[in-house]
């Protein structure tokens, strides 16, 4: 069974200006997606292309201004604060930056128990719900009395893991959870969250700018630019031949660590510059 | 890795932000002020409570025989003007003046707390209406409303208090504002909504906590304020002559100065000595809670100090370099860094680097945060972070030791022949001056080039790095262009003085991919043309791999591998390089195809703990 677990369709996004009748910002413009259950659909792009309001449309903290987003059957993109937060149960989110998304006035336990005592459980309950979280993310036991300051970038990313998956969710957002950290520790978070879709079966809409964090993560990939998804299919198929200028640009602009090879790549990507410039400037004489 | 400096620097923001009530008296009690102003406020309130059960007499009985009496047994204090007891009517006094006081300030408090609160919280049109209303209210002449309000309302003391109280209202209103929009869009913020958490939960839980510490702040001003306003009425006689209060003893004791000067004396006491507990109070609290940063991060600091690594002799790949007989620019011998801390000691951040930069070599230093790379790199230029000197060791550039060589002659070197191509490209431009400006004033002093030559030059500079339109960049302020834009800019700047050594800070971390490409290659290009020697810092392999001829990779402050790219990125010898090239995902494959859950992403085995 191929069930859809959200379905994006035709979304748009805008912000309104400032300023009497000012154009509203449009940072999506269009957009259609799909995440199977227990799947990792990857969203690359540049700062500005719409991928972090991507993510927030479907939490529901921007304001989807067109089209819908299907949860199962039902339209969740304009959905009350009472309701939203029955949704809460099944679709959470992993932040970019582990230092702000931490109250840091609460210890670890008090963060983790938050969202399960708002689910009336017992205060035992949630005690021993959070020492399992501890674990699942692979944090000492006693973490739970320490403050978010006590905590490195890394071991703070997986307290907030450790939040998203307390409700047990069917999707996590991951808006750029990794690119805060340092290589080793991206590698070691990036592991963790592997293990815990392989345990728990959660899908992941897994936000990133690096091509090669999404890659290694994803099934599938969707670039985005300028507000739309320019390229969507399979990881392999879009990260090493992609099809939409962009894209190229994109894959060739992302240095590799081997010299002679980045030497080669850095070539090709002049190449590919003037020859996309040769275009653009052919189909403007064209269209004149 | 923690990188001390960075992880310093957000505790004090999350510090200054944590505002814990229990925590917060505690550090207050260790201010003597604090102590002293706070017992006297508590006696002053325990007096408003029990002073009048330990009255010797009823502040209103007035005898004719004691008028203006001297102090007796009975009468510790003397008599008023009516023959009234002094000590029991100050008594008194100190109730109804501490309740009026309270009662402004629950007042303002209530209104300006809650208003701030929800126009903070939920913004939209609460916001501009709030912020209308709130700037009506401070616009009215305070003294004339209450006048106007004693007019219509009668005169009495907990009517004016109240209106007074409202009066006060915008100070709270406009601090709470501001502290919970800024908080509103805080990242946590977020997650709890996400959580499913009510907004009652949490404006309660992740709010409120934030606005405690300042609003006490304020509580303490205000009540101040409500004192003397309300002293200053009563002592005018348009208070309420029914209740004894501080201000009306201050009128009645005017009436008689002449003839007994004393009567001024108590009432005047009171009110001063309370009004400056208060204020002492308020500043002594925002002290405690602006420094709780510094001194918390100082604490923890020691816990976290990187792992201690045994030295160890740096792997060196010599291999054939294209620089071996050039011109050696910069000579980095045994670089020690160290911050001095509150103890006396002094904590090494940077030790026993040694590396030599020749005339047109790129060298990369590489590490993770906490690594001591950019320590090193600032040290070149000897602009380490307050605290932080160089404690070992010698950087000859061209002859010149800059560990030890004076301010000025270094003063003259920066810029001129060592120039600085930062991390941040946004904070590194001032928002106040021109793109222009900036590029054409330090033309002026360090080249000598009148405004004219300068502004030729800063636009031919501004084309050389690839700036679509150059005049109007030039004339825009940093805010109108864009990050990759203002690096450029940056680096126009950095080479405008014809530097021998550019230092670049990671200078493509803050950018998009797309512009990364960019700006490296204008990197290369522009150091090539003028054949500079460069040093740059990253934390990229890919980055190294693209522009860098020779490389060290840096760990705990230490070197421990160093050499030509070509050999080292082929053979990495040390296990900290491999493990760091092993966490590399480039060139990893996609994960296969199928149901993910069954499917087995690539393993990789941690070489450190499992868990940092």
């Amino acid at each position: 069974m191929t069930a859809t677990l959200i379905r994006i369709e035709d979304v748009e996004v805008e912000y309104p200006a400032k300023g009497f009748r000012a154009t509203p910002f449009r940072a999506l413009k269009g957009v259609s997606l799909e995440i199977a259950p227990g799947e990792t659909v990857g969203l690359v792009g540049e700062s500005g292309s719409g991928k972090t309001t991507l993510g927030r449309a479907v939490l529901g903290l921007a304001p989807v201004t067109g089209g819908r987003i299907l949860y199962g059957d039902r339209d969740i993109s304009h959905l009350g604060r009472r309701e939203r937060r029955v949704l809460s149960q099944d679709i959470q989110v992993v932040f970019q930056d582990p230092y702000t998304s931490l109250n840091p006035s609460m210890t670890i336990e008090q963060i983790l128990m938050e969202p399960l005592m708002v689910r009336r459980m017992s205060s035992r309950d949630a005690r021993s719900r959070v020492r399992g979280l501890l674990d699942e993310v692979r944090l000492p036991k006693n973490a739970g009395e320490r403050l978010p300051r006590e905590f490195s970038g890394g071991q703070r990313q997986r307290v907030a893991i450790a939040r998203a998956l307390a409700l047990q969710p069917k999707l996590i957002v991951c808006d750029e959870p990794v690119s805060a950290l340092d290589l080793s520790t991206q590698a070691r978070v990036l592991e963790l969250f592997t293990e815990i879709q392989q345990q728990t079966g959660v899908a992941y809409l897994f936000i990133s700018h690096d091509l090669a964090v999404v890659r290694h993560l994803s099934r599938r990939v969707a670039v985005m630019y300028h507000g739309e998804i320019v390229e969507w299919g399979d990881a392999e198929q879009v990260t090493t031949r992609p099809e939409h200028p962009y894209t190229k640009r994109l894959f060739l602009a992302a240095p590799v660590p081997d010299p002679q090879l980045q030497a080669q790549r850095r070539a090709e990507r002049h190449r590919l510059l003037a020859e996309q410039n040769r275009v653009s400037t052919s189909t403007v004489t064209v269209s004149v | 890795m923690i990188d001390p400096l960075a992880a310093d620097l957000t505790d004090e923001i999350a510090a200054a932000t944590q505002r814990s009530t229990r925590s917060l008296l505690r550090r207050l009690l260790r201010k003597p002020i604090a102590i002293a102003s706070l017992s006297f406020l508590v006696l002053v309130v325990l007096v408003a409570i029990v002073g009048p059960l330990l009255a010797p007499h009823s502040p209103d009985t007035a005898s004719a025989a004691d008028v203006l009496g001297p102090i007796t047994g009975a009468h510790p204090l003397g008599t008023d003007s009516a023959g009234r007891d002094v000590l029991s009517r100050l008594l008194f006094a100190t109730r109804f003046s501490i309740a009026g006081a309270a009662l402004a300030l629950v007042v303002a408090a209530v209104i300006g707390v809650t208003g701030g609160l929800f126009a903070g919280y939920y913004g939209r049109w609460l916001e501009g209406t709030s912020a209308w209303i709130a700037g009506l209210i401070q616009a009215l002449p305070g003294i004339v409303v209450l006048l106007a309000a004693r007019a219509v309302l009668g005169p009495s003391m907990w009517t004016s208090m109240a209106i007074f109280g409202i009066l006060l209202s915008p100070a709270f209103y406009r601090l709470v504002y501001s502290t919970v929009s800024a908080v509103r869009d805080e990242l946590y913020v977020d997650a709890a909504r996400v959580s499913g958490l009510s907004d009652a939960r949490i404006i309660t839980r992740h709010i409120l906590t934030v606005v405690r510490g300042p609003a006490l702040v304020q509580a303490s001003f205000v009540t101040g304020v409500a004192i003397a306003i309300q002293a200053g009425l009563e002592f005018l006689g348009l208070g309420d002559l029914s209740i004894p209060t501080w201000g009306g003893m201050l009128n009645d004791g005017f009436a008689s100065i002449y003839s007994d000067p004393l009567l001024m004396l108590w009432p005047s006491l009171a009110i001063g000595l309370t009004c400056v507990s208060l204020v002492l109070l308020a500043n002594a609290l925002r002290d405690t809670l602006e420094r709780s940063g510094s001194r918390r991060s100082r604490r923890r600091e020691r816990a976290l100090v990187p792992p201690v690594i045994e030295p160890q002799p740096v792997l060196r790949h010599d291999g054939v370099s294209r620089f071996a007989d050039g011109d050696v620019l910069l000579e980095i011998a045994g670089l020690a860094v160290g911050y001095g801390q509150d103890d006396g000691t002094v904590k090494t951040v940077v030790e026993d680097v040694s590396l030599t930069v020749h005339r047109g070599e790129v060298h990369g230093l590489i590490g993770e945060s906490g690594s001591g790379k950019t320590q090193t790199a600032w040290s070149v230029l000897r602009l380490l972070p307050a605290g932080g000197r160089i404690v070992g060791g010698s950087i000859v550039f061209e002859g010149v030791d800059l560990a030890t060589v004076s301010e000025t002659r270094m003063n003259e070197l920066r810029g001129a022949r060592i120039a600085y191509v930062p991390q941040e490209p946004m904070s590194n431009l001032d928002a106040t001056f021109t793109v222009g400006s900036q590029l054409v004033e330090p033309m002026r002093v360090k080249l000598g080039l009148n405004r004219r030559q300068a502004t030729a030059r800063a636009l031919e500079l501004l084309e050389r790095v690839g700036i679509p339109n150059p005049p109007r960049t030039f004339r825009s302020y940093p805010h109108e262009i864009s990050g990759g834009m203002a690096q450029r800019v940056l680096i126009a700047g950095a080479v405008s003085c014809d530097p021998d050594l550019l230092i670049a800070d990671e200078p493509t971390t803050a950018l998009d991919v797309t512009v990364q490409a960019d700006v490296l290659d204008l990197l290369r290009g522009l150091q090539e043309e003028r054949n500079m020697g460069m040093i740059l810092v990253t934390h990229n392999f890919g980055v190294v791999a693209d522009i860098c001829d020779t490389v060290s990779v840096m760990r705990a402050g230490r070197i421990v591998e160093t050499g030509g790219i070509d050999d080292l990125f082929a053979r990495p010898q040390h296990p900290y390089t491999q493990s760091l090239f092993d966490a590399v995902l480039e060139d990893l494959p996609a994960r296969p195809s199928g149901d993910d859950r069954s499917s087995s992403a690539p393993t990789r085995t941690p070489q450190e703990g499992a868990v940092r």
